[in-house]
């Protein structure tokens, strides 16, 4: 089982162009900023909107191919949908809305109300079967979305954004749940988030978007170790500098070089931990590290840390303690020092 | 919070309009023939131009839920040339005096009408002066409010719904069927109402177009028209009864509204 799929599509302002393969067995989260057209290709993999050129495969079976002119319209595809506000049926019952898609394909209504509650059962609702959505909780009608999606057995499975709706409270609980229920789901599923938290909890890989383009794919582990863009760099709160590299130091266009422990020729990326970097107010005699002078331009507080961004010729983040930080005597404004240690830089091709 | 004070002139104009309608409608209750009301309720021409009436609204109810609701789904879903005239010529009855309907149906439906003459050479159908012209009637005045009202209520209907339906394999007329119109049902409802209570009320197009044969064409407006110069007391129960009829619509419609819709 697998999914091809070469989305191109004009939304606006927005080039939509995309290719991407998602294998068997896999769970993928499509990972990008609001407004990067996630959603759209959602979308248009489910034929909801038609694509200006591309393709659409899924297990070899062409659902879309503007080449040759064919498509199959939305409501032939094998998908389930998760919208992401659920678009459960306010007019019918939590037990229609799960036995809708099994009626639409022409199972028998009592055969179509034994599976559905037998759905409602595994997603633990079985008592609301009778209830319209509207008496439901989030996280209540999240999961009926999710088995009305399921229970008529699709082959691909997609996610909108599935725990958007949600507050806080009951996110944490209804993402587990889902990772659970995505487990037990043997097709192909993709979901759309921009909660970093979301993608690395609940897929195996990540495909990160941005304006209408593919800017990275990869195992969760490897996209925020090696971010290839500011947006995941930012997601996971690292410094990226992009530059080209020579015999062990990177020049980044139009501001400093960086001295980079074990750094190959050519474009790369340097990555550096933020709490890698190293706060003065005077310069620091006598180092053969990185030191660069700035102006500390912003200073919040997260958790028992305290992040420091510092203009410079690059901007770069600091994180310290809250006690490091008044021993600075630093605020907003303050000219500092910077330092970081070439071995704290980690370098890949860019 | 303190209470809105409401100015004096406000106030004083307020009354005057509510009265406006008051009066008349206390008029019609307290100058009724009580006493004779059993009498002119049973009688004949009552009862026939009530059934009458009931038939040929509800009837064109029908005839207006069956192809105003294509026509108001077309104005809302279909973007063409030219959409906006037609559905200004749609809408046109609600402003036309209906007098002025009646005689267009006249020359168009009529024995010799541009297309009644067709009509009656080729199928041997004559329209005008009969109960069939007058659904025709009621409906030529009484659609374009079921058709105005279904077209509100698709255009604010939240399509994704039927974006849902599909991705549940649901068909074109399963999506219709099963997911738009149940979500547009407050307004399909509102406008079949709106819809039989204008064609209950309808007298100009009607006796233009149908005439005003008892048992025929002659509807309950009619007949409350014909009895006023015969027998007066005996059209004061009939507008008694259509005012009656009135309120309970509107009494059924507030009722829907304000209710879980």
């Amino acid at each position: 089982m697998s999914l091809d799929a070469a989305v191109r599509l004009t939304l606006g302002p927005l080039d939509l162009d995309m290719e991407f393969a998602i294998e068997e067995g896999e769970v993928v989260a499509l990972l990008g900023p609001n407004g990067a057209g996630k959603t759209s290709l959602l979308r248009a993999v489910a034929g909801l909107v038609p694509l200006k050129s591309g393709h659409v495969r899924l297990d070899g079976q062409i659902l879309e191919d503007t080449g040759s002119g064919q498509y199959v319209p939305t409501e032939r595809r094998p998908i389930g949908f998760v919208f992401q506000d659920y678009l459960l049926f306010p007019h019918l019952s939590v037990l229609d809305n799960v036995a809708f898609g099994l009626r639409s394909r022409g199972t028998s209504r009592r055969e179509a109300a034994d599976k559905a509650l037998k759905w409602l059962d595994r997603v633990g609702l079985n008592i609301y079967a009778r209830a319209k959505p509207a008496e439901l909780s989030g996280g209540q009608r999240q999961r009926v979305a999710l088995a009305r999606a399921l229970a008529a057995n699709p082959r691909l499975l997609l996610l909108d954004e599935p725990l958007a709706a949600l507050d806080v409270t009951t996110r944490a609980e209804v993402r587990r749940d889902l990772k659970h229920h995505l487990a037990t789901f043997q097709g192909i599923r993709l979901l759309v988030t921009h909660d970093p938290l979301e993608a690395v909890a609940l897929a195996d890989r990540l495909i990160v978007m941005e304006n209408g383009h593919l800017v990275q794919t990869g195992t969760p582990a490897e996209v925020t170790e090696r971010p290839r863009s500011q947006y995941v760099a930012d997601l996971v709160g690292v410094n990226l500098l992009r530059g080209h590299a020579e015999h062990g130091s990177v020049h980044i266009p139009g501001g400093p070089s960086v001295a980079a422990a074990g750094a190959e020729s050519g474009e790369v990326f340097a990555v550096i931990h933020p709490r890698a970097v190293a706060i003065y107010r005077n310069r620091p005699e006598g180092s053969p590290r990185n030191v660069w002078p700035g102006r500390a331009s912003g200073i919040e507080l997260l958790g028992d840390r305290v992040r420091v961004r510092i203009d410079g010729e690059v901007r770069v983040v600091a994180e310290v303690t809250p006690a490091a930080l008044k021993e600075l005597d630093l605020d907003e404004g303050g000219e500092v020092w910077l330092s970081f240690k070439a071995t704290d830089v980690g370098v890949y091709p860019a | 919070m303190r209470r809105e004070r409401v100015p004096i002139i406000v106030a004083a104009l307020a009354a005057i309009g509510a009265a406006f309608f008051i009066l008349p409608l206390l008029g019609l209750v307290v100058r009724s023939p009580w006493g004779d009301a059993v009498k002119a309720l049973t009688a004949p021409e009552t009862i026939e131009a009530l059934k009458l009436s009931l038939f040929a609204s509800l009837s064109a109810t029908a005839v207006g839920l069956v192809l105003g609701v294509p026509l108001a789904w077309v104005y809302a879903r279909v973007e063409f040339p030219g959409r906006d005239v037609l559905r200004a010529l749609t809408t046109l009855p609600m402003v036309l005096p209906p007098v002025v309907g009646g005689i267009a149906l006249l020359l168009a439906f009529g024995r010799r009408g541009l297309f009644g003459s067709w009509l009656d050479t080729t199928f041997g159908i004559t329209l005008p002066f009969t109960t069939a012209g007058v659904v025709m009637a009621e409906t030529f005045v009484a659609m374009p409010f079921l058709i105005l009202t279904v077209e509100a209520g698709l255009r604010s209907m939240d399509r994704r719904y039927e974006e849902a339906a599909r991705t549940l394999g649901a068909s074109r007329w399963r999506v219709f069927t099963r997911v738009t119109l149940p979500l547009i049902g407050p307004s399909l409802f509102a406008g079949a109402a709106l819809c039989w209570a204008r064609a209950l009320g309808e007298f100009g197009a009607t006796i233009t177009f149908a005439g005003n044969f008892p048992g025929v064409t002659q509807t309950m407006p009619l007949a409350v028209y014909l009895q006023l110069e015969t027998n007066q007391e005996s059209s004061f129960i009939l507008s008694l009864v259509l005012l009656l009829i009135s309120l309970v619509v509107l009494i059924g419609l507030r009722d829907r509204w304000l209710g879980s819709a």
